[in-house]
């Protein structure tokens, strides 16, 4: 789908540089090697060789791409004709190192994938091994599980938003306001888990320690206090009139197209579907609480924005029927034995609904203490995807606005 | 140079004495900016340090610049692999001097928890001057505090002139450092042997 302009006139360019050469100045390429498959030649004359095409290469260091990310663009004029994503500068053997340690080895790493969101990491690979494994989880643990989950859910989506204005051109300001919310959070997880973002909290079966004294009327009281910041943030930002003007009708995801590209999270519902692994799943005890799932109407980036801003307020109310009644008892499965962990030969599939979207891990065990397989299906790597379909003919500032929407951490993009 | 003792008392006097030196020093570490650059999970506490919390405006260096062109520091914040070690280099070679390197978190001093990773560098001093090493996964924004208020130690003690003088006043000193190609097995050259060398066991016999 291409933009059916005139061809531009090139002679009127005084950037003879940047226009791609027509492909009769290139030599032929040489001969495939012969490394027993066969390469289908390339076309002699590309269909848009001669057009004027402008190939612009952003990254890997550029302050707009969330993290070491390159982005082919070819554009047309101003007009995104392509725009190719190129992954690997923070490539770290995650699923080597995960095959190669054993399965409590592998739990900090998972810290390290989305770094936003440790503690929904951790979640999910200990729902794929208690599967595995076959463990029950204590009630109090899936509380807390929940508690940290839904706390992470807050904190990322308020980083993102904060991150998605700065690509509006709001240098700092809304980022600084979900900061000082983030900070909050961090000191409750700090004090939780000794750690402020690699948490490395939950084991199987349960989670590595007690909350500490005054930790619940502690999180009672930053919970409290979110609803305040959610009205102060859209205060400054819903009604704006340059994020609307910005991102309204922009990068439009057809809920069709978003189903068949495996696109999950707040991508997915603002393009209404209805889907919510918390919902479908029911893992945990989320059946206990009620909570809505926001939907978007148009798919566009302010549906995004908005879908965020909503979950984020069904987070708190989640957060708030979880705090009132945390049941006593132990927090983890005193069954479970972490020395020498052998789950019986077999292969599972945990998942859940991280901040960004489906998160999963798939485990084949072959008796061993080491899993045999360790893959994980990262959801910003899926949901990134799509980028190249939802920026078709649009201006690179605004293909800017729909990656810094689409809410990708390099780190798990490529593992 | 003027007494120290002369100094003190000068100064209880109300009279303040300085060099062009010390004035010169003064004034650029009071204003390092950094380049605004992060790789990986560091990053996100490098931001957090610029947020309003631990604020690094207080020491004068809130302005992240996009560009290596006006940048005076670098920090490595996160780790750095095999495809982008080049790219790390080139921007470091990029920075106008006087330029200074912090290597944030374990990956960027060691490669950390990934070190064992086939595609992960062991540490960017392999390539890099390295000025401040942060230990720490990740660091907190506080370490990084530290690490400047380090740096900024370190240059307030550079001369400018005689034969120590700070680096980037030395003719013969390099102000760019060889970039590594991707090649088919590993980086080449594997690590750069004016900046770092393998530490050598030595044994009692």
């Amino acid at each position: 789908m291409r933009p059916d302009s005139a061809e531009p006139d090139l002679s009127a360019l005084s950037t003879g540089d940047l226009v791609v050469e027509s492909p009769a100045a290139v030599p032929a390429p040489p001969p495939p090697a012969t490394s027993g498959f066969e390469l289908t030649p390339k076309p002699a004359t590309a269909p848009d060789a001669d057009r004027g095409l402008l190939e612009v290469a952003i990254g890997p260091h550029h302050p707009s791409t969330h993290g070491v990310f390159r982005l082919n663009a070819v554009l047309d004029g101003e007009r995104i004709v392509r725009f190719k994503p190129v992954f690997g500068y923070l490539h770290r053997n995650h699923e080597k190192i995960g095959e190669n340690g054993t399965y409590l080895s592998a739990m900090p790493y998972t810290d390290r994938l989305d770094y936003f969101c440790s503690l929904s990491n951790n979640w999910a690979y200990a729902l794929a091994v208690e599967k595995l494994a076959g463990l029950a989880v204590p009630e109090r643990a899936d509380y807390i599980r929940i508690i940290t989950a839904e706390l992470t859910r807050i904190q990322n989506h308020a980083a993102l938003i904060g991150f998605l204005l700065q690509e509006l051109g709001a240098m700092g300001t809304p980022l600084m306001y979900a900061f000082r919310e983030r900070e909050k959070i961090l000191d409750l997880f700090e004090a939780l888990t000794g750690a402020r973002m690699m948490c490395n909290y939950l084991r199987f079966g349960g989670c590595r320690c007690d909350l500490p004294a005054g930790w619940l009327e502690e999180c009672r009281r930053v919970v409290e206090g979110l609803p305040r910041f959610f009205d102060e943030f859209e205060n400054l930002l819903s009604t704006n009139e340059i994020l609307m003007a910005r991102t309204q009708g922009i990068g439009v995801l057809p809920p069709e197209l978003a189903v068949s590209a495996g696109v999950t999270g707040p991508m997915l519902r603002a393009s209404g579907v209805n889907y919510d692994l918390r919902k479908v799943d029911r893992y945990g005890l989320y059946d206990r609480f009620e909570f809505r799932v926001p939907l978007g109407e148009h798919g566009d980036v302010y549906d995004r924005y908005m879908v965020r801003i909503l979950e984020m307020r069904e987070s708190a109310k989640i957060l708030q029927q979880a705090l009132r009644e945390v049941p006593g008892g132990p927090i983890v499965d005193p069954k479970v034995k972490l020395r020498n962990f052998r789950p019986k030969a077999g292969e599972a599939y945990g998942r859940l609904e991280s901040p960004k979207g489906e998160l999963g891990f798939y485990l084949i065990s072959d008796g061993s203490t080491n899993p045999y397989r360790y893959r994980i299906r990262p959801p910003s790597f899926i949901n990134l995807t799509i980028l190249e379909d939802m920026c078709q003919g649009l201006t690179l500032q605004d293909a800017l606005v729909i990656l810094g929407a689409v809410d990708i951490v390099m780190g798990e993009v490529d593992r | 140079m003027i007494d120290e003792g002369l100094r003190s008392e000068l100064s209880k006097q109300g009279v303040f004495t300085t060099t062009v030196g010390e004035l010169y020093n003064w004034g650029r570490k009071n204003s390092i900016w950094p380049l605004n650059f992060g790789l990986a999970c560091c990053a996100i506490e490098m931001i957090a340090a610029s947020m309003a919390r631990f604020d690094i405006s207080r020491f004068g260096s809130e302005v992240f610049r996009p560009s290596p062109r006006q940048a005076d520091l670098m920090i490595v914040a996160g780790t750095v692999t095999k495809k982008m070690a080049p790219q790390v280099v080139r921007l470091y070679n990029q920075m106008p001097e006087p330029k200074y390197v912090i290597a944030m978190g374990a990956c960027a001093i060691s490669g950390g928890p990934f070190k064992q990773g086939y595609n992960v560098l062991k540490g960017i001093d392999r390539y890099l001057p390295v000025d401040v090493h942060i230990p720490g996964c990740p660091p907190r924004p506080e370490a990084l505090l530290h690490a400047l208020i380090t740096l900024q130690e370190k240059i307030a003690g550079q001369k400018l002139t005689g034969p120590e003088r700070a680096p980037h006043l030395q003719e013969e000193a390099p102000s760019e450092y060889p970039i590594p190609d991707y090649g088919a097995y590993d980086l080449d050259p594997p690590k750069n042997p004016d900046v770092w060398q393998p530490p050598v066991l030595a044994r009692k016999d």
